[in-house]
Formats: structure tokens, sequence, C-alpha cells
């Protein structure tokens, strides 16, 4: 009984050292957590160094989607009028994010690492069809030292639509 | 008495006195003034102690607890909460006994406030400094029992009702422990006023009769209804016991009263138990120091916040217990240990009332030593009984005992009367 008022006396002694402890909150909106490193939040559409986009506009992402979020419409690229490497570009991408369930399988199944899951969470709309982010909303900005699309490049040079890659680690 | 005088001393009724003559009108207004000045400090001190209560907790919890209104601290959270509260609709809900319904909340805070009429801040910083002042508390802190049932019978909703019962079973049963541990100090005392229990503490009768203090502590937190105690409105086993059917701030009205009678039982146990607005230590060094009402205003909400944070600290730190747990340790344990106690210091105070303080101290503590270790033993001994039953039969003792005894709670088997009630393990 004598140590059970220890045990009592114990408990309280640990409530008081957290009296003094830092406390761990998070004042969110100003002050943001950040996220881990495989964490799946918003795509992004990327680039090439060069300016060019990854996306190929095969639909893969959009076959692979479970939740049917993915809506790409591809077009023909030419030398004079160039947005990516290869036949074909995606002249229309939409995610509809009311849909998507941020499973990543997109990102797995692109053969040209074009769609990324990154970071960004903060993922709220007014009305439905804000909802519907497109190419524009998706796709990053320009790397340093490269161009906006379309460009205009030399005939034979980007033939090919998937690059050599590395396996993966 | 100049002006200048009362304001150093804080003696500004006297000054008025003085001013005023002896008209018949006088001692009636100087009456209405101190009633006002106090009832304001109690009403408005609730907005720090709620705020305290929820900054101390959410820091104990690693939290921040509140932090944007009114500056980095939050400090007027509880003002925003309370125009809220004020901004709802009045509601009765239909088939409710009016007067009841609506009486309740506003005679609960009355007799939170009542209470503080004999509360001395400091030397001459009292409302009525009554010969019977422990005896007015008490009388008054149980009409808040009245209040409970009220609402819960006004409010027309069995759950209501249901909850006021269980209100008042716990606050009817702690009040016993409560009354007989402050018969200790009023022994030791001889006095039941508080400025008589204050001036005779020599040495602070928590010292003396330190389990009196503990007991009259864990009392004060079931009248109170705070954690552990606080099944009143457990809020996250049932919905919130007698004022369920009370909102906006009439609902507002019984947490109003629930922090400034939290408030006066700190202090109650700083005057009673820790000497109240005096400042013992320097009475210790000094034999012929005597507390100003500045200093004595000071150290008597030192001490009241100090036994305030206990309150707190407790809060953060247990659990709620189950309702047979807290009334078998009040009538099993509480109650009888404190009739014990009564005793003893009753007969040992009236053996050394004319030997010194240390005689008198040594005396008292001694035997409060004891006793807490003779009770803690056979709680003890309890205890490993209860735990071998449930071993034995896998079932506790107190679920098995009705089962023994036959639903209806009656003996209806022959039975060996040397364990009834008590059944012991089957083995011996």
């Amino acid at each position: 009984m004598i140590d059970g008022i220890v045990e009592l006396l114990r408990g309280m002694g640990i409530t008081l050292s957290h009296l003094f402890k830092k406390p761990v909150t998070y004042q969110y909106p100003e002050e943001k957590r950040p996220v881990r490193y495989r964490f799946k939040g918003r795509h992004e559409l990327k680039r090439y160094d060069n300016g060019l986009e990854k996306c190929i506009g095969c639909s893969l992402c959009a076959a692979a989607c479970p939740a049917d979020a993915i809506f790409v419409e591809a077009s023909e690229n030419t030398d004079a009028e160039r947005f990516s490497p290869g036949e074909r570009y995606a002249s229309t991408y939409e995610i509809n994010m009311l849909r998507c369930i941020f499973c990543g399988f997109c990102e797995d199944a692109c053969p040209t690492e074009a769609i990324v899951l990154e970071d960004k969470y903060e993922l709220s709309f007014y009305d439905r069809a804000s909802a519907i982010y497109t190419k524009e909303m998706l796709i990053v900005p320009v790397p340093e030292g490269g161009q906006d699309t379309p460009q205009i490049t030399e005939p034979g040079m980007f033939d090919r639509s998937i690059p050599d890659m590395e396996n993966p680690k | 008495m100049d002006l200048n005088t009362a304001l150093r001393e804080l003696r500004l009724l006297d000054y008025l006195r003085l001013l005023w003559g002896d008209a018949p009108w006088v001692e009636p207004v100087l009456d209405l003034i101190s009633i006002i000045t106090v009832s304001t400090f109690c009403l408005l001190i609730v907005i720090f102690l709620i705020w305290l209560e929820r900054k101390v907790i959410a820091r104990m919890q690693d939290r921040i607890g509140p932090n944007r209104v009114g500056g980095k601290f939050g400090l007027l959270q509880t003002v925003a909460d309370v125009l809220k509260l004020l901004t709802k609709e009045a509601i009765t809900p239909v088939g409710a006994d009016w007067v009841a319904y609506n009486l309740a909340p506003f005679l609960i805070v009355m007799t939170a406030l009542l209470m503080w009429a004999v509360m001395p801040f400091a030397p001459t910083w009292i409302g009525v400094d009554l010969n019977i002042a422990v005896f007015y508390v008490l009388s008054i802190s149980s009409v808040s029992v009245v209040c409970l049932l009220l609402a819960g019978w006004g409010s027309n909703n069995k759950y209501a009702l249901l909850g006021a019962f269980r209100a008042v079973a716990q606050l009817v049963s702690y009040e016993v422990p409560m009354v007989l541990s402050l018969i200790v100090p009023i022994i030791l005392a001889r006095s039941m006023s508080l400025i008589g229990i204050s001036e005779a503490q020599v040495l602070p009768f928590a010292l003396l009769v330190p389990v009196s203090a503990v007991i009259f502590y864990i009392s004060a937190l079931a009248e109170t209804g705070r954690t552990p105690f606080d099944l009143l409105e457990a809020e996250s086993e049932i919905v919130a016991g007698f004022h369920v059917e009370y909102g906006g701030m009439k609902f507002g009205m019984f947490f109003l009263a629930e922090f400034i009678s939290t408030l006066f039982m700190s202090s109650l146990f700083a005057t009673i138990y820790l000497g109240g607005y005096r400042f013992v230590l320097g009475e210790l060094f000094n034999p012929n120091y005597t507390t100003g009402n500045l200093a004595g205003i000071l150290i008597f909400f030192i001490k009241t916040f100090l036994v305030y944070f206990v309150f707190i600290w407790i809060r953060a730190t247990f659990p709620r217990i189950r309702i047979d747990q807290m009334l078998n340790f009040n009538w099993k344990f509480l109650v009888p240990w404190t009739l014990v106690l009564v005793l003893v210091v009753a007969l040992l105070d009236r053996l050394v009332a004319d030997s010194g303080w240390t005689v008198r101290t040594l005396a008292h503590l001694s035997s409060n030593i004891v006793i807490a270790l003779i009770a803690l033993g056979f709680a003890r001994r309890r205890a490993a009984r209860e735990k071998l039953f449930e071993e034995e039969f896998g079932v506790a003792e107190e679920i098995a005992r009705p089962m023994i005894l036959g639903s209806d709670g009656h003996d209806d088997h022959e039975h060996d009367h040397e364990t009834h009630g008590q059944p012991a393990p089957a083995h011996d």
C-alpha cells in the first residue's frame, strides 16, 4: 500500500516533469511539419533539363489508375513544335483530385518517370470544378538553362520517346 | 487615520467608517461594498482560473493550450467562450419544471459565492468573522446538493435525474469524511471561526495533523467533482449528468459555480491547514512578526493558488475511478479512519493540552503517522484478500458477492455466519 502511494506520487512526478518540457505542437498554418521522404502528395509532371516535358501522352497512368482520376489526351509532336521527345505528347492532362486516392500507381506505371507524387498536401476546393487539376497546374516550371515548350528542334534529335534509364537502386 | 495610511494598510472600510461616522446607513453601505467586491472578484477570477487550468493541463500533456485569443498566451480565450455562451438561446425544455429548471443554475452560483463571506483574505479583510464559520461553510456547501437535484429533477429528463442521483450520492457521501476531518483542526484550534483557526496555527495544521489534511483534500476533490472523482459529468463516458438539458449561459453557471467552489476549497485548505494569511516562516524567526493586510493578502493567494495548482495537477495525472470504487473508498476506508483520527486527536489533545507547542506537535504528528500506517496496513490486507479471492474464483469479490447472496441481496441459503457478507476463499 505504501508502494501504491509511491506509485501515485511517481505518476504526479511524471506529469510535473512534462510541465517543463517543450510542447510538441506544430502551429500548423504558420509552421508546417516537413513531410517524409516517400510521402505521396499532389502529383507533378516533370521536365527534362532542356525543358522538354517527360510525359509522352501514353495514358498508361490513366490505365493504371484504380480510381479513374486521370484523363490524358495525346497529340503529335513535330520538330517545329516539340513538347516532348518521341512522337506524341499530352495535349490534355487532367487529374481529378476528388477521385485520386494517392496510391502512386500512376507513378509506377509511367515509362518516363514523368508523373511523381510530391510533397504538397493542401488540396481543398470550394467546388468540384476546381478539384480538376489541369496540365498547366501540374507541370513543373522550366528548369534553369532549359527552354519552354513548344521548342523548335533539329530533326532526328528526339526520335526516342523513352530515355535510357538506370536500373532502379 | 488619513487616506494614505488607509491605502497603504488596505483598510479602506475602516477609513470610510471614520469618515462617515456612525449613522445608521453606514454599516449596510459598507457591507454592500464588501459584498460587491468579493462577489465580483470571485466571478472574475474564474476567467483566470479556467485559463490557468487549460494552460497547465495542456503543458502537462505536451501541448500549448489556448494561444490565439488575446495575445500570445490566449489570456482572453475564456472571455471569448463566455461571450459565445451568452449569445446562445436560453432554452427551457418542453415539460421541464420551469421554476426548478431556471432556479438551479442561479442558486448554485449563489451558494458558491455565499461561502466566501467568512473567508479571511487578510487579517482585517473578512466579510463576517462568524464564530461558527466552518459550520456555516459546510451547511452552505450542502445546499449545492439541493441545486443539483433541482437541476436533475427540473429537466424532465430521466438521464438528468439519474445523473443528479449519482451526483447527490457522491456529494452527500464525501461530506461525511470532510466534516469529520474538519473537526480535527477545530479541536486543535478550539474555535470554529476561520480567523480563530488561522490565529491558532503557530505551526500550520498540515504539519500537525497531515492525515486530516489529506482526507480533507480528498473529500474536497470529491465535493467539487474534480478528477479523479469527476463522475458527476464524466465527459468521456456519460453525456453530462445532471446538466444534460442545460445550454448556453445556464450551463455556464454550473461551470462557474464549480470553479468558484474549487477555488474556495483551495482557500479553505490554505486557511485551515496552511495558516491562511499568516507568514509562518517569518513568525518562526521573529516572534513579534505580525502579518499586515497587503502581505496577508499576498500570502493568502500564494497558498491558495499552490493548493489550486495541485487540484489541476491531480486532474492532469489521475484517471477517473468507478462509482463503486468511489463509494467503497469513502464508506469503508475514509469514514472509519477519519472517525478513529477524530477520537485519537480529541483524547490526545486533552492529554497534552497544557504542554508547549513542541510536545503537542510531536504528539499529534506521531499519532497521525501511526494511524496512517495502521490504516494502510488494513487496506493492504484487504487488497491482498481480494486478490486471493479473484485468483481462486476468477471473479472479483465485489461482483461475486451479490451472486452468492442471491439476486435480491438477501441471504437465502444457510450460510456460515463468520463469513457472512465477506466470503472467504473456499480453501480454508
